[in-house]
């Protein structure tokens, strides 16, 4: 059992309440900034934790803030991203349904370092249930003094509101985003200028992840050289991950950084092992962009190192042999499920949530998903695979977000690891399209 | 004179729950609200947006119809076609799909004997497919108005479900505060 930063209290009963939210200590970041620390050793703070973003991208929070440019008279803005739609991933809907005031205290603190006086919380629209219960939490916080004018007596004012989404994988996206809230298409803007220099509204604009953003309240409180010393090397802290799949117990474990990942799959006190007492095919350790790995490559590197659930463990051996943490959703595969299926699957994801802007994601996501689909459906041809790895290659890179990126790499790693269990459903398309048939290795087994 | 064909009213509630909304934004950028006010314009017209209340929105907003109009379609909550009473929003991505997602769409198109995309004859269902809702822990799940049903893994469980939705009313969930 490790250290508990973000979980601590959320089996409480009553936590959602600001009564008991504060009984345990919360809104405690809150007096210590606003009454004892400017915003830029709170900043500071953040920096020396080491907290790396954790919607995806890993990028250091306390460097990203640093960037925001302060003109003077130009409001500034936080906004968090709660738009938590990676396939896989589910930390930050859990977190804001049994814990809103954590993430609230965490709005404030961090609005604070930053300077915003108006901060937005960016939520996928549906999740419209979890929406009510921040607000219900934001008007205690209200009612409190801890938002509104003058808060604590500290003559810092805050003014915090929860904005829906309307469905669009895009506007997790950080411009995406940006663009929803000022209530257009979710198109990812160009950068430069980044969101940091002219961001919401066309003012300088931080957008956090939730998770990253709850993590500050533990930080102002006890210090960021104490979070540093918390995980391994440059993946300080705890991490929320969102396990799902063939497991026996799919759930949001928050983990101090450096668990060996045999030991996160197969203890009992995270995944609890394979379901049904069946093996380990495959795992997708950061949500659905990342490289999926076989069994023999996620427990172990090619190296043959243990592997640990950090950064740099999980992409050890860069797309070749490893993969990413990206936003820590782990998706774990028995033996019975079919790669091409699953990878035909992420593909009409991607498709379908291309925003259409650039034409290698827009076209090239749309290929990939009919190549795949014709695979699976029992009518590939030979040269098919090597289609798709060229399609991939053209929309790599080629984009202005990275929706293109994720859209090629689960369909690239697919092939780098599973290209037999490709080449045995173009080879045998009647066996293949056989109900709950799958490849297994050089002797194919058919299971009706 | 264009006549006015089907007039729309929001309710009060709805009326206060927009004008809640646009207070969030500064002076000027109203249309920021445009995304919450579709939800509500949803729940409180039979589940679908209409030209006639996308154009209300615009009224609202101050903007032209057509601002509405291409927001509406980018985002794919907002139905643009009568549904029937209960939408049902049913995960189909690979996360959910491993633990029988498959499956249990087959099952509802079967047993409600509709496609896709369709309703059924009675208008009291549905079925729209939709991607990832952030419950892949709970897969098979389905999402009905603003409600989540989870681990829906046996026939036993989707015909519970459905026998629940028949007996539900529909309810705007901001009346109920």
């Amino acid at each position: 059992m490790g250290i508990k930063i973000l979980t601590e209290h959320i089996d409480v009963p009553g936590i959602e309440t600001l009564e008991v939210y504060r009984k345990h200590g919360g809104y405690r970041s809150v007096e210590k900034a606003l009454k004892t620390m400017t915003p830029d050793e709170v900043v500071e703070e953040v920096k020396t934790s080491g907290l790396r973003g954790r919607g995806g991208a890993g990028f250091p929070t306390g460097m990203k803030w640093s960037f925001l440019a302060k003109p003077e008279g130009i409001p500034r803005y936080l906004v968090c991203n709660a738009d938590e739609s990676e396939p896989g991933t589910f930390k930050d809907r859990y977190f804001m349904q049994k814990t809103p005031h954590s993430l609230i205290e965490g709005m404030i603190t961090s609005s604070y370092a930053l300077g915003a006086n108006t901060s937005y919380i960016y939520i996928r629209g549906e999740l419209m249930f979890v929406l009510r219960i921040l607000e219900k939490a934001i008007a205690e916080a209200y009612a409190a003094g801890l938002l509104g004018k003058n808060i604590l007596g500290s003559g810092y004012d805050l003014d915090l509101h929860v904005a829906p989404g309307g469905g669009a994988y895009i506007c997790g996206e950080e411009t995406a985003l940006l663009e929803s809230l000022e209530g257009k298409r979710g198109n990812p803007r160009n950068k430069p200028p980044f969101p940091a220099v002219k961001g919401l509204f066309a003012s300088p604009t931080v957008v956090n992840n939730v998770e990253s953003i709850a993590s500050v309240p533990w930080i102002v409180n006890n210090g960021g050289a104490e979070y540093a010393k918390i995980g391994i090397g440059r993946s300080t802290g705890t991490k929320l991950f969102s396990c799902s799949g063939n497991i026996n117990k799919p759930g949001v474990y928050e983990i101090e950084l450096g668990v060996p990942v045999e030991e996160f799959i197969y203890s009992d006190e995270y995944c609890g092992g394979i379901w049904k007492g069946k093996q380990l095919k495959a795992v997708v350790p950061g949500g659905s962009s990342v490289p999926i790995l076989p069994a023999n490559l996620i427990t172990k590197t090619a190296a043959g190192e243990q592997r640990l659930m950090t950064y740099e463990s999980l992409s050890d051996g860069g797309f070749v042999s490893g993969s990413m943490l990206g936003s820590g959703a782990f998706i774990v595969f028995d033996e019975d499920q079919c790669i091409v299926r699953n990878t035909w699957n992420y593909a009409r994801f991607y498709h379908h949530e291309s925003c259409g802007q650039c034409s290698p994601c827009r076209e090239g996501t749309g290929w990939m998903e009919k190549v795949l689909h014709r695979i699976e459906h029992g009518h590939g041809h030979q040269q098919d695979i090597d289609l798709l790895v060229s399609v991939a290659k053209q929309i790599e890179g080629n984009t202005i977000c990275p929706l293109g990126d994720a859209a090629a790499w689960p369909v690239a790693s697919a092939i780098r690891h599973f290209r037999e269990e490709f080449e045995w459903h173009i080879k045998h398309p009647k066996e293949a399209t056989l109900p709950g048939a799958v490849y297994r290795g050089q002797l194919a087994t058919i299971e009706a | 004179m264009a006549e006015t064909i089907n007039e729309v009213k929001f309710s009060d509630a709805g009326m206060a729950e927009i004008q809640r909304y646009i207070s969030h934004y500064p002076e000027g950028r109203q249309k920021s609200a445009i995304l919450p006010i579709m939800h509500v314009a949803q729940a409180e017209f039979g589940g679908w947006l209409s030209p006639q209340v996308m154009d209300k929105i615009a009224e609202i907003l101050n903007i032209q119809p057509i601002e509405v109009y291409e927001v509406a379609t980018f985002y794919t909550m907002f139905n643009l076609k009568p549904v029937g009473k209960h939408v049902l929003e049913v995960c189909r991505t690979g996360p959910c799909c491993l633990r029988g997602a498959d499956q249990m769409i087959d099952m509802i198109k079967e047993k409600l004997n509709i496609e896709e995309g369709e309703t059924t004859a009675d208008g009291m269902f549905t079925l729209k497919p939709v991607e990832c809702l952030a419950s892949c822990g709970t897969g098979p799940m389905l999402q009905v108005r603003e409600k989540f049903y989870e681990n829906i893994d046996t026939e036993e469980k989707l015909d519970q479900f459905l026998e629940t939705m028949r007996n539900t009313e529909v309810e705007t969930p901001y009346h109920q505060k």
